[in-house]
């Protein structure tokens, strides 16, 4: 068995196969082509729409959240707390963001800003205070949902129709705005920033923090920008929760935070960090959605529908685990 | 001395001291053995559930399976006794916490073969068999609460007194004590910190790794099954929510008792103590009449303040 783990790799690749890790990306987006399909299929009014605005709506606050969640896990951190952010946002959007034009784009940007500062505010307590990432942001996030419950103890509140319809409906009369909105803001953030060396050391980091230290990389800043990100995305989900339900709700947290960590890890990103793709996150939250939106048109009754997406979740993270079956080499599944 | 002073073990100690401090001069009823025996009593359902997890925290995993493994526990204990009464059936009282243990064990079990075999991350695969097990209970339940009620037995561990002291304390203690033997003094607590240390190492030293992980699943869940039973002994029922409000607090007390979250390394007094404190933490600030938001608030400002006195004490060498 030795043996074998020093004996060079000798499997000829045929010119048909991908690159090494490329089906980390691939997998996700080809399953969610099929599931859409599938959706289109069985979906009473087709191809339309009234049915394609919908389904890009309902999956754009999840896609946001498992794109801030992405760059904790690619450091290789979590945040329990990111879901708690969420609500903390919707909860002050729902005060926040109506009145004036002016009014509404303070209101906005002040929902970003407390975002930024709740991922700060992590951030800080993982690289400074020298807490583990999964029980600072648990411990952060009781502090969150309880903001939240200060600003909004009961589901209601204010948000500007006008901005809604804006952004919950199509532009040409066709595309889903909310779609435009979603990869608008994740490219204008993070497509500048992976350009720089510190937006490639969230990666590296991820990857091997001893050889990125070493090679003069940050780990200290890339934690801190990892967990601002997170929070600014926590932001942007909560914002588009309230355009969309027109209202804030204090206590939709937790699920968001479960269903952030499931996204990232079918949309092809490692936990062990450094791995990962932000369209192939953005792909896993859309499965996610697409599958409960199939759920409901193939007339399953209510009541099992927790039961299939709780075996459909498990089905697609056990597809990484046929590797290690096969695999012949037990040295090589185990770290 | 300086160590000693600096272990976590004594800072949840200080604390501790402080939160009795802080509800005595809130409540005088806080310092009168009524009181305090009770708050050990309804620590001992969340410290069962803790011994679990901790296990499986110093293998360097997690178990986010377990607010459904006990009220799938609960349920299936509760139901049985509900049939049994309905069917007139003498043996069904006496079937039902080994029932409710067996299911536990099994879903200890399957989440041991995903995490072990599958070598699925344990944080999503837990997470998923949750959401399994939930789905379940409502398919079959029709997310009513079920019909029945604790047996006598559940009824007497939960609530019932022997010797002045009540029965859910020696059950934790008993439980505790096994825990840290098997923990500190043989031949799997040793292969289970070698593993949280590093798997591939602790394979090729000999130990079947996969078994000793599959194995600690299985006390895992049969830990959270048993909380389970307590608390619907408890509540004389089981409902939906029972186990919603263990997670957090399971993990926070681990932490708290000085266990890394990372695996490695696990202290079974630090915990008695962590989950003394976050009980006697809830408590207080339930005497203190704090609204829920504000609960929630200081719940989590304390853990983060615990954890960062640790992090200035315990600065690691690079």
């Amino acid at each position: 068995m030795v043996a074998a783990e020093i004996a060079p790799e000798r499997r000829r690749r045929s010119p048909l196969s991908l690159p090494p890790g490329a089906w980390r990306l691939a997998l996700p987006l080809v399953v969610l082509a099929i599931l859409f399909g599938v959706l289109i299929a069985i979906h009473p009014r087709g191809l339309a729409v009234a049915s394609m605005t919908p389904w890009a709506n309902q999956a754009v606050t999840l896609a946001f959240v498992a794109v801030g969640q992405f760059f904790v896990v690619v450091t290789r951190g979590l945040d329990l707390s990111i879901g708690a952010v969420l609500a903390l946002s919707n909860a002050l959007a729902s005060e926040l963001v109506s009145g004036t034009p002016l009014e509404i784009a303070v209101g906005v940007v002040a929902v970003l800003a407390v975002g930024c500062l709740c991922g700060a505010i992590n951030g800080v307590a993982v690289v400074f205070g020298r807490i583990q990432p999964i029980v600072a942001t648990l411990a952060t996030g009781a502090i969150y949902t309880g903001l939240a419950l200060i600003v909004r103890p009961t589901p209601g509140g204010d948000v500007d129709e006008a901005l809604s319809d804006l952004l919950t409906y199509e532009t040409f009369g066709f595309f889903p705005t909310s779609l435009i909105l979603l990869f608008a803001v994740v490219y204008l953030v993070w497509w500048p920033l992976s350009r720089t060396v510190l937006g490639r050391s969230l990666y590296a980091i991820g990857s091997n923090e001893s050889a990125a230290f070493m090679s003069g990389l940050n780990p200290k800043r890339a934690r801190l920008l990892a967990h601002v990100l997170a929070g600014f995305f926590a932001a942007c989900g909560g914002l588009f929760l309230a355009f969309q339900t027109l209202s804030g709700d204090a206590s939709v947290g937790f699920s968001y935070t479960l269903n952030s960590i499931a996204a990232v890890v079918i949309g092809g990103a490692s936990l062990a960090g450094g791995v990962g793709t932000v369209i192939g996150v953005i792909a896993g939250a859309y499965l996610l959605r697409t599958i409960s939106t199939i759920m409901i048109f193939t007339g399953l009754p209510p009541m099992a529908q927790p039961l299939f997406e709780g075996l459909v979740l498990l089905a697609a993270v056990s597809v990484g685990a046929i590797e290690m079956i096969t695999s012949r080499n037990k040295l090589k599944v185990l770290r | 001395m300086a160590a000693v002073l600096r272990s976590p073990t004594t800072i949840v100690g200080l604390m501790i001291i402080a939160i009795i401090a802080v509800g005595a001069s809130a409540s005088p009823n806080f310092l009168s053995a009524t009181y305090l025996l009770q708050q050990l009593q309804i620590s001992s359902f969340l410290g069962v559930v803790a011994l679990g997890a901790l296990g499986v925290i110093v293998l360097g995993q997690i178990d986010l399976s377990i607010p459904w493994t006990m009220t799938s526990a609960a349920i299936a204990a509760t139901s049985v006794v509900g049939v049994g009464a309905a069917a007139q059936d003498v043996w069904s009282t006496e079937l039902a916490m080994p029932i409710g243990l067996a299911v536990g064990a099994f879903i200890g079990l399957v989440n041991g073969i995903g995490v072990a075999l599958l070598r699925v991350p344990a944080m999503i695969w837990t997470l998923g068999i949750n959401a399994v097990i939930l789905g379940l209970c409502i398919f079959i339940t029709g997310g009513f609460a079920p019909p029945g009620e604790a047996s006598p037995l559940m009824r007497s561990l939960a609530v019932g007194r022997t010797l002045g002291l009540p029965n859910a304390l020696y059950v934790w203690l008993g439980v505790s004590a096994v825990a840290a033997f098997l923990l500190t003094r043989t031949y799997i607590g040793r292969a289970i910190v070698a593993i949280g240390n590093g798997e591939r190492a602790a394979y090729l030293s000999g130990i079947a790794t996969q078994g000793v992980v599959i194995l600690v699943f299985v006390f895992a869940g049969m830990c959270s099954a048993l909380g389970g039973l307590l608390l619907a002994g408890y509540a004389n029922q089981a409902y939906q929510t029972m186990g919603d409000p263990y997670l957090l607090p399971v993990i926070a007390a681990i932490v708290i008792g000085g266990t890394s979250i990372q695996g490695g390394s696990g202290s079974v007094t630090g915990m008695l103590l962590g989950v003394v404190f976050m009980t006697l933490l809830t408590s207080v600030l339930s005497v203190l009449q704090m609204p829920d938001p504000h609960r929630q608030i200081i719940y989590g400002a304390v853990i983060l303040v615990t954890l960062l006195l640790y992090g200035r004490f315990n600065r690691p060498i690079t």
